[in-house]
Order: structure tokens, then sequence, then C-alpha cells
């Protein structure tokens, strides 16, 4: 039997929700009989039709611009306990981004209900039940809520594939929860986002990851070529991010990106379980290492025991000569 | 300036963890315990803060008898003081019984800044920080790749999925620090003879007046997960290159 009421909470970002929250959409269509979003965004209107397009009937969208300038967490917080409040889901999904993390997390003590994270998906019987990954995707668990709704879900992106329901225009209905004061004390003074070319690294068809193996964050250069050549996307593993090597918004893993591409070629990566969670869902996965022993070879189809750097190169000079 | 670092002991991460399919608490029996790696960071960036602003250092812990060995580390590191909660009625605690716990601990020492990790290397909720800051009233600054402070007021970047926002926030507050935020030190071997006499104290959940500690959820179900299956595994003799690029254009990617 449905859920009466399934939430989700959707970010903005330019005017448009976030991928994640229309994956969460089309999942809670199948939950709940009615599907609606929350959106806390001076851009929340403007989002608001592609959030009916994936599902949402109604969506509670708070426009106030200091939005824009805080943490989202607290007035986030704040504005969906006061919703539930009024409107009583029984279910809130939120997507597992840096935000709706702060957000869920929040609420959970404000409301005192649990929230579960790290979910895959979300099924209901007699109650709701969570699928979720634990200790690098090695076991599976179900966890039920008991007690009072809503239940809170931090499910990861790539989850589900995001599709269009057909439906029209949401309605919307404004949320005037005012911001409490103590949440003004933190302010967003400036955004800054690292610039990258090619496609996104959550989208490209090929992703080429490097790890501890390439020795030098300079050897980075090398994966860039090739992914200039495939048009594909570089990414890397948690060492050589938490080494400084390359930016955070690189890495794939348990704490950063999820990736799904047709191909995922692992250079000079050990296959930690921080890092593998992030990737194991790629259809193909290509593995260079100099350790035969290396776990990332249990999930390789394709893997190489060798130098990345000479293999890299020399496919670079292949594609080269392909191309003319 | 009182700043208190939430610490975890937890199963080495270099070997696996896994929870026990019959009592579906975390297996601890024959597997290595540490202080959690995410920690030290946090650990560093308290003792930094609170070196320039004349402060100290307070490490609070929640887990059994052994979460002292990460106490002891702390103090090692140059904390003052260390508080371990540690009851029967804690095992298997989730979330947000746990960060009730560590709020009601937080409170009962004073602060001014809370600093944290972003997640546990074992549990992975990634959802305490925030809740200990909304039990305990005050903004939460999480994923911090970097901290200032002039005493009263924080400079925080933070990172986010695009890049980084540059946030500016008052104390009191909680901060959760990333990997990567700092160099932790490592204790010396005076700082290892200090820290045992150092105060550590431990209390019950009766000791910080909670009860009625509920879960609000229940595992059902353990099992192992899916695994892919090791394909083709070559050495390279000087034509693995060739290799790949005929699997890329198998996979119509190239």
């Amino acid at each position: 039997m449905p859920l009466d009421r399934v939430w989700v909470f959707a970010e903005v970002l330019d005017g448009q929700p976030i991928t994640p929250a229309l994956e969460l959409l089309t999942r809670a269509r199948s939950l709940g009989s009615t599907v609606e979003a929350v959106c806390l965004s001076p851009e929340a209107e403007a989002a608001a039709p592609a959030l009916g397009a994936h599902g949402a009937t109604t969506v509670y969208a708070g426009t106030d611009p200091a939005y824009a300038d805080l943490l989202l967490g607290g007035p986030g917080a704040d504005a969906l306990a006061a919703l539930a409040g009024q409107h009583s889901p029984d279910l809130i999904l939120f997507p597992t981004t840096y935000a709706s993390r702060d957000v869920a997390g929040r609420l959970a003590a404000k409301l005192d209900v649990p929230v579960i994270s790290n979910a895959l998906d979300v099924g209901v019987d007699d109650g709701i039940t969570v699928e979720s990954s634990i200790f690098g995707a090695s076991q599976m668990v179900s966890t039920r809520f008991e007690g009072a709704p809503p239940a809170l879900v931090l499910i990861r992106p790539k989850s589900f594939a995001a599709e269009p329901s057909g439906g029209g225009d949401p309605a919307i209905v404004a949320v005037d929860v005012p911001i409490a004061d103590q949440h003004r004390s933190a302010r967003v003074v400036e955004r800054v986002v690292d610039k990258a070319t090619g496609p996104k690294l959550e989208e490209a068809p090929i992703v080429i990851s490097g790890g501890r193996g390439l020795g030098d964050p300079k050897n980075f250069a090398l994966l860039d070529q090739l992914a200039e050549l495939v048009g594909g996307a570089v990414g890397a593993s948690r060492a050589v991010v938490d080494a400084g090597w390359v930016p955070y918004a690189m890495q794939v893993g348990q704490t950063g990106k999820t990736v799904k591409p047709t191909v995922y070629i692992a250079v000079g990566i050990s296959g930690a379980m921080q890092h593998t969670v992030g990737m194991k869902g790629a259809k193909n996965i290509v593995a260079i290492n100099k350790d035969a022993e290396a776990p990332i070879f249990k999930l390789a189809d394709l893997g190489i025991v060798g130098d990345g750097l000479k293999v890299v190169g020399q496919v670079i000079e292949e594609l080269r000569n392909r191309q003319g | 300036m009182n700043v208190v670092v939430c610490v975890k002991q937890v199963p080495d991460p270099n070997s696996v963890g896994q929870l026990d399919p019959s009592t579906h608490n975390l297996r601890r029996e024959g597997v290595e315990v540490v202080l959690d790696p995410g920690d030290e960071f946090g650990i560093e960036a308290g003792l930094q803060l609170a070196e320039a602003h004349s402060g100290k250092v307070t490490v609070v812990s929640m887990g059994p008898e052994k979460g002292l060995d990460a106490i002891r580390k702390a103090l090692a590191m140059g904390a003052a003081k260390g508080v371990l909660i540690s009851d029967p009625s804690l095992a298997g605690a989730d979330a947000l019984t746990t960060a009730k716990v560590l709020a009601a601990a937080i409170r009962r020492e004073g602060f001014d800044l809370v600093i944290t990790a972003t997640e546990s290397t074992d549990g992975y909720t990634g959802v305490v920080p925030q809740a200990v800051a909304e039990y305990l009233g005050v903004p939460a600054v999480t994923f911090a790749k970097a901290v200032e402070s002039d005493g009263s007021n924080l400079k925080v970047r933070r990172q986010t999925e695009a890049g980084y926002d540059n946030v500016e926030a008052t104390l009191p507050a909680v901060v959760s620090v990333t990997a990567g935020v700092n160099e932790p030190r490592y204790p010396s071997l005076k700082g290892i003879m200090a820290a045992k006499s150092k105060p550590v104290d431990r209390l019950t959940v009766a000791d910080l007046g909670l009860d009625g500690l509920s879960a609000g959820q229940t595992i059902v179900s353990v099992q192992a997960a899916e695994q892919r299956t090791a394909g083709e595994v070559i050495e390279d003799d000087g034509t693995a290159a060739h290799r790949l690029v005929e699997f890329l254009a198998a996979k119509k990617v190239i």
C-alpha cells in the first residue's frame, strides 16, 4: 500500500532543481499517492516546472532572498519542521549532498525522528524499509523505521534515473516560515566554482581516475589529455585529494561523487572500499596498477598489471594515430 | 577559547568492517580499533585554535571502554581533558542517539567551538555534527577545508559540490572538518607521558540526565552485497595499451 504523502527536498542550482532531486521524485512516484517537493531558494518558482514534470503536484516554495546567503541547514530544518507539522508527510527524501545532509541532520534532531543515510533504495510494505550499503558496499543493510512519521532518508545520487512523469506545472504554495536570527550568524560571503572543462564527472560516458600510483600531481595532465581525446572526465581517489593534488570536486567514492559511466578507468588506484563504493556501478571497469595484488583487480573487467603512465601515454598515441 | 572535539574509536579502516548478522551490531571481536583517522584532523584544528587563543581542548567520545585509547591519543597530541560516555544501552546507537549523548556531554563541559570530522570512518552516517548543532542551538559550519578564528568569529572555507564557499560565522558554533584540512601532529614522547596524568571523566547515560533513548529504527537484515566478478587480468608486455583501445572500441565509447 503506498504512503499518503512523500516529500522530496529539492535544492536549486542556477534556477534549476539539482538532478539528484529529480531522481528522488521519480522514485517517490511509486512510493506515495501524493508526491510533493520542498524548495528553499530565491529561484524556487523558476525551478517548480521541472519538479512538476518529474511528479511533484505541489511545490512548497520558500523564496526569501536570505536563503541564497545562509547555510541551508538551520533555516531548512526550521521550514521543513513547520511544514511537516501542517501537512504530515510520511516520508521525506533528501539527496546525499552537502546542504541536504545539513538539513536532514538538523531536522531529525528537531523532530526527534530517525534519519537513515547512505540509502540506495526505499521500499514500502506494511512499513518503510531502507536499503543501504555499509563498509564500502561490502554489506547491504535493511532498516525499518519505527515510531512516528516522518521518516527521513538520505539517498545517494544516481541510485535511480530521473524520468519525467508527464506531469504539468505544480501548484505553488508559499513557505512563510521566518528565518530565525540564530541562523543568520553564519553567512556565505563568497561562492567559488572550481573551473572545469569537458563533461561533468557524474555525466561523462568515460571516467578516468587517478590515484597515488600516478606518483606526482603533475601526471594528472596525462589523464586530462586522454579525457579530452575520448570526451571523458577525470576523477581521483580520496588519497590524492587529501594530499592536495587535485580539488575535492574530482573525488570519486564514499565521501565524494558516485559515477556510473559506460567505462571507468582506474589508473594507479589500489581500490580501497572508500573509493570503490563510488564507482562499482560503472558498466565496465578497467584497472591499471603496478601491484598485481591490488584489490581493484577484483572488480575490473579488464585489469592491466603495469605502469599506468606508460599505458595511458601509449593509449593517447594510438588514439591520435587512429584519428589521423 | 573552550574547544570540544568529538572523537570515535573505529575498526581499523584498513580491515573490512562487518555487522554481526545475528545481533546487527558492529563486530568488534578480533578487530583492531584505532582513533578514527578523520578525527586526527579535528583534534589538530582544535589544538591550533586553542593555542592561538589561550584556550583548551576537551575531547568527547561515546563508545565502549576501548574508546579510552582514542581519548588517550588525543590527550597525547595536546588535548587537556577527556570525556568518555560508555553505557551498555548505547550498543548499536543510531546517529540521532549518538548526537543526543554527545550534545549533552558537550553542554556539561561548556564550549565556544565544537569540532568534529564530517563523518565517521565506520558508520558514515554523516549527520551527527548537524544534529549535535541543533541540540546545542548553534550554527553548524560543515565540510570545512580551512578554519580560521580571531577568538570570537570564524572564517571557514566550506566544501561544496561545485567548489567551495567562504563562510563567516560567530561563535559559539559547530564545525565539521574534512580530511586534509591540516597536517595532524604526532604525539611526542613527552605528550604521551603527560597524557597519563590528564583527567578523563567516565560517564553513563544516567550521568547525563538522559533516559528513554530509543533508536526509532531497527535493522531487519544484513546481507553480503552483490560483488562484481573479476574479468581478465593481463601483464603489460607492451601491448596492453592496444588491448585497452580495443576494449574502449568494443564498448562503443570511442
